[in-house]
């Protein structure tokens, strides 16, 4: 047994243990180079930039710059604009995370039960996904005409007076917020679906004979604390998400009526690319990125602890 | 506890026949084993009579009421899953509290906020947690109340689905391949540990598996099943002694049985590879016979019944060995033979003998058929043998 052993693996091929550990920390480094550069190229390097550039008063093609210190924060501090675009986007976050997350999950419990028109209606809720929200943005448009739009010739039908969605200040966040839900639904039924799947088919028999065969008992005690990781990670994308609103404002509203639907991310657009004020534009995507930080650490922490998985 | 009764079952999954009319009864208090390959239906007969699935026709009874209108829960049966199927995000002490809480309190005290309003709750969340203490204890398992199941190994996760059953007090336990899981040795303690349960609860218990050695070891009564037919039912050593068919003998008895075919004489006489061996047989369908033997029942040496073969290799299971061979007259028939260590390893071809009241006869069909002794010598074996 000792001399096949031997035979095998003859002593003078195997390197000496020193040299054996040098070759195992390069190819190590060898292989986390490429991500690690990219990360570097892509991510740190830009955050850097920016954190730089939110520290002059640079603009887009001037030729020198100085430093300024803490002034562009200051100056947001008090911009009215930026005010408005966080409470706005704010109050944009809070309809479409819950709305996005709750009635994605109703859908795909829904769905996940059908079992030949499964396929279709998971193609009707995931294209909205699958379209650009720009072209989508002018169909919604279209639909919610103050008098030809669709919506409001429904609601007319129905008894209810005109409503003019996108140039009421109350109602245009609420309604982006809708159509944001409305993108958002297909891509987190889609990991709901996954999720629902992935439950033991044993546990649903086994809390059938322990007595809960009532819905609300079977959705609370299995599917529920079973979709956990599924929904903490839903609940983080979609605030994610959420917190990028940009495309439809840019393309419906403009931040309109009146700055009723001016939000952070197009506010840095303004500013970056309209007004070529860099270094404000810098600042503010720092406050941006601040913001999201912030939210998804503390939904990690506090959903972390109560997540099983 | 009650007894159970199962009348023409059927069972099919789209163009699939599962089960064919199946009748069983099964007596209070009574460990019956559902044995067989899978796929033979053992499962589905199962989980038909936990009513997570409907039979197509016939019905169920539980304590000589129908049941097959009545929901998993109302039929007030336990069942042991295979995979255990804990919750896995509850404690130890809330997986085997849910049957309970279920039943005992009212929707409105189970949700999840309202149940702090609900005076009553405290009080039945006593009592229920007296009770699961106490079957926690007899499964010695109240010292882990407050880790998940994730934290367990698979020997405490099987002892807490099992307290889960328990605490109902249900009128029967089912268990689906409930070892199936766990490493060999604990196999071997759990089937003590099962048997000893069943012995102190004194319940019904239907158990299914497709291990013929805890189907021999465990049960009062076992159901040999294959594709969708019960086979044979009977006590272990009914079974094992006077298989039923030849799927029978093949499935339960490890190592498995040798099977030699056979002839039938002019006279009656069954004709083994040229050999006429002491035993006849009467009113056969065809003329070609399946003679088994069992490893046991083979030894080394000559006499009226006995087959010629060649060594091919020997496994040594400590206390005895198995030695395998082929037949010299159609090598591809292979033939072990069970001997005690200590007794001399034959070399290149030698003569097994047995018994003839050792034969297991069977027809064309693989049906068993009796047999008579010619030999005087085995009169007493025969005699024996037609007692049913």
């Amino acid at each position: 047994m000792t001399t096949a052993t031997a035979q095998i693996t003859p002593l003078d091929a195997a390197p000496p243990a020193s040299r054996q550990r040098w070759i195992e920390r390069f190819a190590g480094l060898g292989f986390a180079a490429p991500a690690f550069i990219l990360l570097v190229l892509t991510n740190l390097a830009p955050l850097a930039a920016l954190a730089f550039l939110s520290f002059t008063n640079y603009e887009l093609g001037a030729l020198d710059f100085s430093f300024v210190g803490l002034k562009n924060f200051s100056a947001a501090l008090q911009d009215s604009v930026v005010r408005r675009s966080v409470t706005n986007t704010l109050l944009y976050v809070a309809i479409v995370v819950p709305g996005g997350v709750l009635i994605s999950l109703l859908v795909a419990i829904l769905i996940h039960q059908r079992k030949r028109t499964r396929s279709l209606y998971e193609v009707i809720y995931f294209l909205p996904v699958t379209s650009t929200l720009i072209a989508m943005a002018t169909m919604w448009q279209f639909l919610l005409h103050p008098t030809l739009g669709l919506i409001n010739q429904a609601l007319k039908g129905l008894g209810f007076a005109e409503t003019a969605f996108l140039s009421d200040p109350r109602l245009v966040i609420p309604t982006l917020a809708a159509i944001g839900i409305w993108q958002l639904v297909g891509f987190n039924m889609v990991l709901f679906l996954a999720g629902l799947s992935a439950i033991p088919r044993d546990l649903y028999e086994a809390v059938d004979i322990d007595g809960a065969s009532h819905p609300i008992d079977r959705f609370l005690k299995v599917t529920w604390p079973m979709l956990g990781p599924t929904t903490m990670f839903v609940t983080v994308t979609t605030f994610i998400t959420a917190f990028k609103i940009f495309d439809t404002v840019a393309v419906m509203t403009r931040g309109g009526p009146g700055g009723a639907s001016e939000v952070l991310l197009y506010a840095i657009y303004l500013e970056g690319f309209q007004y070529f004020h860099m270094s404000y534009a810098a600042t503010l995507t720092l406050v941006f990125l601040a913001f999201t930080l912030v939210f998804s650490v503390l939904q990690t922490f506090i959903l972390d602890r109560r997540v099983h998985y | 506890m009650a007894g159970l009764t199962l009348r023409g079952i059927r069972k099919t999954f789209g163009d699939t026949a599962v089960l064919n009319d199946i009748d069983l009864d099964i007596a209070d208090g009574e460990f019956l084993t559902l044995v067989g390959p899978s796929g033979c239906g053992k499962s589905t007969l199962l989980r038909i009579i936990a009513g997570l699935e409907s039979q197509d026709r016939g019905s169920v009874s539980i304590g000589g009421t129908s049941v097959d209108h009545l929901r998993p829960h109302e039929r007030r049966i336990a069942m042991v899953f295979q995979n255990y199927a804990l919750y896995p995000h509850m404690s130890v002490f809330d997986n085997m509290a849910l049957p309970l809480t279920m039943t005992r309190l009212n929707l409105f005290e189970r949700l999840p906020l309202m149940r702090h309003l609900s005076p009553r709750r405290r009080r039945v969340m006593d009592e229920i947690a007296r009770e699961v203490r106490a079957v926690a204890e007899q499964l010695r398992i109240e010292t882990f109340f407050h880790r998940r199941p994730g934290q367990l190994s698979g020997g405490q996760r099987q002892r807490v689905a099992l307290g889960r059953a328990m605490v109902r007090h249900p009128q029967a336990f089912l268990m689906d391949e409930p070892l199936s899981n766990l490493d060999a040795k604990l196999r071997v303690h759990m089937r003590g540990e099962l048997t000893e349960l069943h012995a102190r609860l004194g319940v019904t218990m239907i158990y299914v598996t497709h291990d013929q050695i805890e189907a021999m070891t465990m049960s009062d009564r076992l159901a040999v099943m294959d594709h969708g037919d019960i086979l044979q039912l009977g006590t272990p050593a009914d079974v094992y002694d006077r298989p039923a068919t030849t799927a029978v003998a093949q499935f339960i008895g490890s190592p498995a049985i040798n099977l030699f075919p056979a002839r039938v004489g002019p006279g009656g006489q069954v004709e083994l590879l040229g050999r006429t061996l002491p035993i006849d047989v009467r009113n056969v369908p065809a003329p070609e016979l399946t003679v088994g033997v069992r490893p046991e029942a083979m030894r080394i040496g000559g006499g009226p019944c006995a087959v010629t073969c060649r060594f091919r290799r020997r496994e040594n299971l400590g206390s005895e060995s198995i030695l395998h061979f082929d037949l010299v007259a159609s090598p591809e028939v292979a033939v072990l033979c069970r001997i005690d260590n200590g007794m001399p390893i034959p070399e290149g071809e030698v003569t097994l003998a047995f018994e003839p009241r050792d034969c297991h006869v069977f027809d064309n069909n693989g049906r068993r058929i009796e047999v008579e002794s010619r030999n005087a010598a085995s009169r007493d074996v025969r005699r024996a043998s037609e007692v049913r």
